[in-house]
């Protein structure tokens, strides 16, 4: 058994004309202590959507169904009841543009000292010095806790922020788009700072990007979503060297090299409308090696290779080399 | 164990105390205008606290003949029963600077709690709360202050209630519009994740932000209540056993200081409201320009700088 396992996990938000939205379309992943996983893919595909379910976070108007199990326990089970003694305190999480999670008229201290006393983990001195060991634990001197957030670079917030989100312990965190907006010396800092803290901690990230090279560089598993759905996940050197989706393959062609000779593609067009239903496979319109089948029947995530699963016709059929 | 520099540890000075009336503080310090109308407000404050000390005379005391001109012993006159005028304003100072303020901690308190539940909570309780503002905004206040205070009868505690149950709308408004922004501001969504209630997000995170502004609006109301209380008094709806300024002008009035042209009557009382609502006014507005700049619209004056010809081009 998985510390976090996450299964047949569909989000719906009603829509205001009427009708609804199905964000999150059956995606399912596990992880264990210690590991780090990359949830990667375009914007508006699904992925901030799948932690704020997690965490119980999503407003009024979205429903789930799935299970989200912690150590055997199933989150979702009775809605807030069950999440709530657990968000924060199990679950926590770096939101997405963090450097923002801070209350402007509060000392950044105050706020990182907040959850623990909501949760009842540490109060007064002992939640104080609490704060001051975080802070240190993210590389900021102690002494800063009293200061206010517009005091603090954006790379500080964003490590305060970290702090924050491990005021409690948690065994799982759910850091959405953590070094977006940083530029590339702290995010080097901060990625270094989340690797860390899994490795010395046991801590289970979940690390929510559009960013292919920083899933690279941090991650041991990735799962690449599309349309809501997850299209192809395994471990992060299968995905970069042997893809088995063509939208994995002509994401990572869209990236750009460093040495690169080779011009960077682009995927034409845009994300299918999750506002009704789609007949065949969500990537067809897009996807260049598409043939008759994609049309009309979607395909399922199936195992391809020792924990690598994708979802596409392609690898059905028996004479497809995959791309390499 | 620590990771990472400290970009920029240097030493770091003593942290500052800030609390969000500090700011309000501060603007006062430090801005003219507000200056001016706190000193103003503070003058009347202080005349109507020490008024049982300095007025030289009693209220009901009769020292000369009716509606007698200023004079040295007494400098504004007269009234109609022959009781001085100035012992008359300032005893009339408290009845209406009290009305004043009591009437906006009344708004204060409605405005603020039906903007701040109505902004953070919305949909039906917004539509509900919103509503009933409106009905509030759109009755004729000096009609309905005048009902009100001819039903449940004219002591003081009910004028303060009937003013302040009148203009809680303004507040309310626009602590509303404030708090839909910040409710949907990252830390608010951080709080609630972190485990934080409703009246938790409420008070800690949402008023300390939206206090300058509360501040701001019931400075403004202290004016408008202390207008609307000259006029319930003016048109003799007062409380019958308390002297304001109102009243002093109503008295005047009804005992015809006009046709005998007793202006020391009606003049002062006038122009005590006049300058007590100017200095609330000052000092409101200029809170309110700081905590919203668009409202200043000066900084679109052109003459900020001014041409000067180039080096060796011939003056005319």
């Amino acid at each position: 058994m998985s510390l976090l396992e996450v299964t047949g996990l569909h989000v719906w938000f009603d829509l205001q004309q009427g009708g609804e939205l199905h964000a999150v379309q059956g995606v399912g992943f596990d992880l264990d202590a210690g590991e780090r996983f990359g949830l990667v893919g375009e914007s508006g595909c699904g992925k901030t959507t799948t932690i704020l379910a997690l965490m119980g976070l999503l407003p009024p108007t979205a429903s789930v169904a799935g299970t989200v199990a912690l150590a055997g326990e199933n989150l979702l089970e009775r809605g807030e009841r069950t999440v709530s003694p657990h968000r924060w305190k199990d679950v926590a999480m770096v939101f997405q543009g963090a450097m923002n999670a801070f209350n402007p008229v509060k000392r950044v201290g105050d706020q990182i000292a907040e959850p623990m006393a909501l949760h009842e983990v540490a109060d007064g001195a002992e939640a104080k010095r609490r704060v001051g060991e975080l802070l240190e634990l993210v590389g900021i001197t102690a002494a800063r806790a009293d200061r206010y957030p517009h005091e603090f670079s954006g790379g500080m917030r964003q490590r305060a922020a970290i702090a924050m989100a491990l005021a409690c312990e948690p065994k799982v965190l759910l850091a959405d788009e953590p070094t977006t907006a940083l530029d590339v010396m702290v995010q080097a800092q901060i990625l270094e700072l989340l690797v860390t803290l899994s490795d010395d901690f046991g801590l289970a990230l979940v690390l929510v990007t559009h960013d292919l090279p920083v899933v690279a560089q941090v991650c041991e598993r990735a799962a690449v979503m599309y349309a809501g759905e997850i299209v192809e996940s395994g471990p992060t050197t299968a995905l970069f060297h042997n893809p088995r989706h063509p939208y994995t393959r002509l994401l990572f062609a869209a990236t750009p090299d460093l040495y690169g000779d080779e011009d960077v593609a682009s995927i034409p067009g845009a994300p299918p409308r999750l506002d009704r239903p789609i007949g065949g496979c969500p990537f067809q319109p897009r996807c260049d090696r598409a043939f008759g089948r994609c049309e009309e029947a979607r395909p399922v995530l199936r195992s391809v290779a020792d924990r690598h699963a994708a979802a596409c016709h392609l690898n059905d059929l028996p004479q497809e080399v995959p791309a390499a | 164990m620590s990771v990472g520099p400290d970009v920029a540890t240097g030493d770091i000075p003593a942290p500052r105390l800030r609390r969000p009336l500090d700011a309000t503080w501060r603007i006062v310090k430090t801005q003219p205008r507000a200056t001016a109308g706190f000193v103003i407000v503070l003058f009347f404050v202080v005349v109507a606290l020490t008024a049982p000390w300095l007025a030289p005379y009693g209220v009901t005391e009769k020292v000369g003949p009716v509606f007698e001109p200023p004079s040295p012993e007494h400098p504004l006159g007269l009234d109609d029963a022959g009781v001085d005028m100035l012992s008359l304003m300032m005893w009339g100072a408290r009845v209406s600077l009290v009305v004043g303020f009591a009437a906006a901690l009344v708004a204060m308190l409605i405005g603020g709690t039906i903007g701040l539940l109505s902004g953070y909570f919305g949909g039906r309780t917004d539509t509900v709360l919103m509503r009933m503002t409106d009905y509030f905004l759109v009755i004729p206040d000096i009609p309905l202050m005048l009902v009100a205070a001819a039903i449940w009868g004219r002591s003081l505690s009910n004028i303060v209630i009937i003013i302040g149950v009148i203009y809680w709308t303004t507040t309310a408004r626009l602590i509303r519009s404030q708090v839909i922004s910040l409710r949907e501001r990252v830390y608010v969504k951080r709080a609630h994740a972190v485990g934080a209630g409703h009246g938790r997000i409420l008070f800690r995170h949402i008023l300390p932000q939206v206090t300058p502004l509360i501040v701001a609006n019931t400075v403004l109301t202290v004016a408008i209540a202390i207008f609307a209380e000259t006029a319930i008094a003016f048109l003799g709806l007062g409380d019958p056993t308390l002297t304001s300024w109102g009243k002093l002008i109503e008295n005047a009035f009804s005992h015809n200081a006009i046709t005998v042209d007793a202006w020391w009557a009606i003049v002062p009382p006038g122009i005590a409201v006049a300058l007590v609502i100017l200095g609330c006014t000052m000092v409101g507005q200029a809170i309110e320009d700081t905590l919203n700049p668009r409202l200043r619209v000066g900084h679109l004056s052109v003459r900020r700088f001014r041409l000067r010809p180039l080096q060796g081009t011939d003056q005319v």
